[in-house]
């Protein structure tokens, strides 16, 4: 029972430090801005911070928790993006409060990445490893071509779709939403970095009480012997499902900060291609598979670093390639975790046992 | 109907370069147990060099193909030696982003020296157009040569995985590392031919992908190797002739997609495809179900 | 050990953050060094008109994508205005005061488009001769215009980009493209038969795509086939083609960029389709495609406002520049952002204004004067601009013959 208690103490004092480092990050920049000292790229880069992490920590959930390799979180992201815009377009000459069109936003971002989420999660989790991969890779392509093949406008008569261009909308007066390749412009700015703060935060509590909750064992418990698992009676689809579902709703929530930190929202293959899902999974294994708080920090590093770099001119990328490359094998290598376990131990002086919980 | 042998017919000419690629990643893929990102970067590597080795030093044909499988070997064994094999005890998904570093790395690298500029590849293909049924179905000569060099490869590789020691080194590392290891397989330098090998079709399927579709950009490979990936995942990852079924199918499938249903929209379809089959046979088509251990 | 490597990032993230807040001094020494180097090469040279101001300096900057697979757009873009600055400042600049030009890489994305715009404003930039791609120049406008900072897209071509009071074009908008050329095949009788083929993953392509489809009837134009790409999926052609060519039209039109059309009449080529090719100001540049065989370009017609082969003066001086420069022919994005220095150079003139004053006041002066001025450069004489922001200019119709453009009329 003392062991428990122990456990129950260590995961809530691991969980503290995680939700205590945003808000101490987000105190230090907002005194920053109210100081002055806060370059305009750092500023223009808060909200994407946000996105970035709240991103990992979704994915962490499917990769890190649930044990399933997914490469079309990109895919969510974009149908949350999307569909909470076309929602603020509609919305934006309404008498509706920002804050409150705002909160709609996001809700349906949520709601709607969760019910894809849900729809290919019945038949895709039955499948494994890499297959699982292609297979939500696929998925997030479907979406990319779709949304840049979609036309939607409304007039008096009420909605019109067209996957072949704004001609076939048959629109009579009335505003086009959606322009294929042309994406929503104009969606409003209402994304800001308090906002982004605050959803990270919830992010973070959804998915870190999930994890130490009854079901988030029944998660691990499936992922770690399946067939263990089942021979108990736990419901293997049903956790599973419920897992990517989840992911996939706070993954449209960053789709919606996405969508409305900027005044152009266009499907390309850098932000919602396959490119982005792999991005997200290099935060991912960055910050060690199933450490939330790793994510979140090296979601904000690695999307700092290109930034950093710009002074390099043209061989940035090159430089951030190269940086990728030996930062993996700095935290993966076997032979560099004993060189570096070596150093720690001397450091401290002592060898810490056990596996730590995060 | 002369309309519908011609777009299978084109769909059989992508699908042969597809094939040639995908067998880069499945043979890796069965080794190694890793996804190779980098695999559609070599693939430009080898279109650059048959490129430079061609126009630049004016080397005849066969000189330039082999200077580019060269290069492109001599690539794949070192990047699987700086990149892949510190990590080869590691997580799987770590090697996934080093080789998602590494396809970064080559990307810039070949857009600082060559430039973003595209340049248009000259043919190593020197066939003349055949026309059939009085000109109304043209094969390029392109398409002839691809479909060849494919089955010449996917047959020459079955031949020398179950033929020779060499092969069956190979298969013994895939099927289980510590066993083959115990009988005496070196298994690093297993691991490291089938990297020579998967980088130099690498560089037989750039030129022939630049010789069918002659344009050349440090992205060039990007798309390919993606495509090429999803053929080796639907024809069953790991095994050489699901690669060959698969690319062709994927090739076929996209052209007949763009031909009848909607040339926007193919990209679509084709994954579309890709989900309901695995769908069907969670292994691909010619998979091995891989049973469960207790 | 989870511990330790969060530490470690953990010690990373701070040390960026440091590197973040700091990076605005570096730049300010940095320039504040090129100053003092500037300073005295002037006192050297005895240059006494411009020495007094010399230690203030316009700051403009240029941004697109510099990687990825849109970089020769945006490396176009960056070269063009590094030939029209250098030739401004030996010329004695603006006003008197030289130009510095610094650029930042946007990766053709909305958002990188934003990052690399905070970071050319940190450095102190006070007019913008970019982005280069629609996207980002949607993007960047919205954020530009709280600063009320002067851009000058050379090449943002979707309608919606000059939307904001601060953003301005020197190329076509897409939809002035698509009717121009569809006018233009209408009133010369070049076709009645028509089949396209368009990006339809790219705002540029089905931008002009759009609005050709829509005025073609008014000019007697049938569409028989309309045939897509995406930038997934775009090596191989063969099947659009062979539609295409069943379809029977004696025209295809191919709004879209060199680099794809290429690789589009290569293959046409190989099954022996050849109807007449239309293409639009995006095609300029396939004839310096390296190693293309611009015999296959023959006869292709398109409309376009820059010709690199052009025999006048200006147009001379800039191609030849710019081979010395950078070596290849420069593309249109290239001749349009080096009129955008030139244009921003105009109005600043006319403006009287000078660096000393904020990026707000620049700003406005800078638009004040787009509304009267006149311009003659190397993509088009006499252009002017209306209030959105749009330039109008006329399109010269060439067709390619003997490996070179030759005038349609």
């Amino acid at each position: 029972m003392d062991k428990v208690n122990v456990e129950k103490q260590k995961i809530f004092r691991s969980n503290l430090i995680t939700f205590g480092m945003v808000i101490a990050a987000y105190i230090v920049v907002e005194v920053m801005m109210k100081t002055g000292n806060i370059t305009s790229l750092l500023k223009g880069l808060l909200v994407p911070l946000c996105i970035y992490s709240i991103l990992a920590v979704s994915l962490n959930l499917v990769v890190g928790i649930s044990g399933e390799l997914s490469l079309g979180h990109a895919g969510f992201m974009c149908i949350g993006a999307f569909t909470s815009a076309t929602w603020s377009m509609l919305m934006k000459s309404s008498s509706m409060p920002e804050g409150i069109r705002f909160f709609f936003a996001i809700l349906i971002g949520a709601v709607s990445a969760a019910f894809f989420g849900f729809l290919i999660g019945i038949p895709v989790l039955r499948l494994k490893g890499d297959y699982l991969a292609i297979v939500t890779l696929a998925f997030g392509e479907i979406i990319k071509n779709l949304v840049n093949a979609l036309y939607f406008g409304v007039d008096a008569k009420g909605p019109h779709f067209s996957l072949e261009d704004s001609m076939h909308l048959n629109m009579d007066g009335g505003t086009i939403i959606i322009k294929g390749a042309q994406g929503i412009t104009g969606a409003p700015k209402n994304s800001n970095f308090t906002i982004g703060v605050i959803l990270l935060l919830i992010a973070l509590f959804i998915v870190l009480n999930l994890i130490n909750s009854r079901t988030g064992r029944a998660i691990m418990a499936i992922r770690d012997n399946r067939i263990a698992a089942e021979s108990v009676g736990l419901n293997i689809t049903k956790y599973k499902l419920l897992a990517f579902t989840i992911s996939a709703a706070i993954a449209g929530v960053g789709g919606v900060l996405y969508a409305h930190n900027l005044s152009s929202l266009q499907a390309l293959p850098k932000n919602f291609g396959y490119n982005q899902s792999i991005m997200i999974l290099v935060f991912v294994v960055m910050g060690g598979i199933g450490n939330i708080r790793g994510s979140v920090i090296a979601a904000v590093v690695l999307t700092l670093l290109p930034e950093l770099l710009r002074g390099l001119s043209d061989y940035r990328m090159l430089i951030y390639a190269v940086v990728l490359i030996f930062m993996m094998l700095f935290t993966s290598a076997p032979a560099f975790m004993q060189y570096r376990e070596r150093i720690m131990t001397a450091l401290h002086g002592k060898n810490k046992g056990g596996k730590e919980m995060d | 109907m002369m309309s519908f042998i011609s777009y299978l017919l084109n769909g059989l000419s992508l699908g042969s370069v597809y094939a040639i690629i995908a067998l880069g990643y499945t043979m890796v893929y069965g080794i190694a147990k890793m996804l190779n990102f980098a695999h559609g970067d070599i693939l430009m590597v080898g279109g650059y060099t048959a490129f430079i080795a061609l126009n630049s030093m004016g080397l005849p044909i066969p000189v330039a193909v082999l200077v580019s499988m060269a290069v492109c070997t001599l690539l794949g064994i070192t990047i699987e030696k700086v990149a892949y094999k510190p990590l080869r005890q590691a997580n799987s998904l770590s090697v996934l982003i080093t080789a998602i570093g590494v396809s970064y790395l080559l990307q810039n690298l070949a857009q600082l020296i060559f430039s973003a500029n595209p340049k248009s590849f000259s043919s190593f293909v020197p066939l003349k157009p055949v026309k059939l049924a009085g000109g109304q179905l043209t094969i390029s000569g392109e398409t002839i040569v691809t479909i060849v060099t494919c089955i010449i490869i996917v047959t020459g590789l079955v031949t020398f995985i179950n033929k020779t020691k060499a092969g069956q080194a190979m298969l013994a590392v895939s099927e289980d590392k510590g066993a083959a290891t115990l009988m005496g397989v070196d298994v690093n330098g297993t691991i490291s031919m089938t990297f020579a090998i998967g980088s130099a079709l690498a560089a037989i399927g750039g030129i022939l992908l630049c010789s069918a579709y002659p344009t050349l950009t440090p992205t060039t490979g990007a798309m390919p190797g993606i495509k090429a990936f999803v053929a080796a995942v639907l024809g069953g990852i790991g095994s050489i002739p699901g690669a060959f079924i698969g690319g062709i199918i994927l090739g076929v499938l996209e052209n007949l997609a763009k031909a009848y249903i909607s040339s926007k929209l193919s990209d679509a379809i084709v994954f579309s495809v890709l989900i309901i089959v695995l769908l069907v046979k969670p292994t691909g088509i010619l998979g091995k179900k891989i049973m469960e251990k207790v | 050990m989870k511990k330790v490597l969060s530490v470690v990032l953990a010690g990373a993230m701070a040390a960026s953050l440091v590197a973040c807040g700091s990076s605005s001094t570096g730049t300010t020494n940095a320039a504040s060094g090129d100053k003092a180097a500037e300073t005295t090469a002037a006192a050297a040279s005895g240059d006494s008109g411009a020495a007094a101001s010399s230690d203030l300096k316009w700051k403009f900057g240029s941004q697109g994508p510099l990687t990825g697979g849109a970089a020769v757009y945006g490396t176009a873009v960056v070269n063009g205005a590094k030939i029209a600055i250098d030739e401004i400042n030996e010329n004695g600049g603006i006003n008197g005061y030289q130009v510095e030009l610094q650029t930042a890489d946007d990766e053709h994305d909305q958002e990188k488009a934003v990052n690399a715009y905070n970071s050319l404003k940190d450095w102190g930039m006070q007019a913008l001769i970019g982005p280069t791609t629609s996207a980002p120049t949607i993007a960047v406008g919205a954020e530009a215009v709280n600063d009320n900072l002067f851009m000058l897209t050379p090449s943002g071509s979707a309608v919606d980009c000059t939307n904001t009071a601060n953003a301005y074009r020197v190329c076509f908008s897409d939809p002035a493209q698509g009717a121009k050329s569809a006018q233009y095949i209408g009133e010369n009788k070049l076709a009645t038969k028509v089949a396209i083929l368009y990006d339809s993953s790219d705002v540029y392509s089905s931008g002009i795509y759009e609005s050709f489809a829509s005025e073609a009837q008014n000019y007697g134009i049938e569409i028989v086939d309309t045939e897509q790409f995406t930038a997934d999926s775009k090596t191989d052609f063969s099947t659009q083609l062979q539609k295409m060519q069943a379809s029977g039209a004696e025209l295809a039109f191919l709004p879209f960029y060199y680099t794809e059309a290429a690789l589009v009449l290569t293959q046409a080529d190989t099954m022996g389709y050849k109807p007449i090719f239309f293409g639009v100001d995006g095609m300029d540049g396939i004839l310096d495609v390296e190693n293309f065989d611009t015999s296959l370009a023959e006869g292709l017609m398109l409309l376009t406002p820059f010709a690199a082969d052009a025999t006048d003066d200006a147009t001379v001086n800039f191609v030849t520049k710019y081979k010395e420069a950078f070596g290849g022919t420069p593309i249109q994005f290239a001749a349009d952002s080096y009129d955008a220095a030139y244009i921003i150079k105009a109005a600043i003139e006319a403006g009287n204004l000078t660096p000393d004053m904020s990026v707000d006041a620049i700003g406005a002066g800078i638009e004040e004067q787009m509304k009267t001025l006149k311009y003659d450069g190397i993509t088009g004489s006499g252009m002017t601009w209306d209030e959105k922001g749009d330039v109008d200019k006329e399109p010269k119709a060439v067709v390619i013959k003997d490996g070179v453009y030759v005038s349609a009329e």
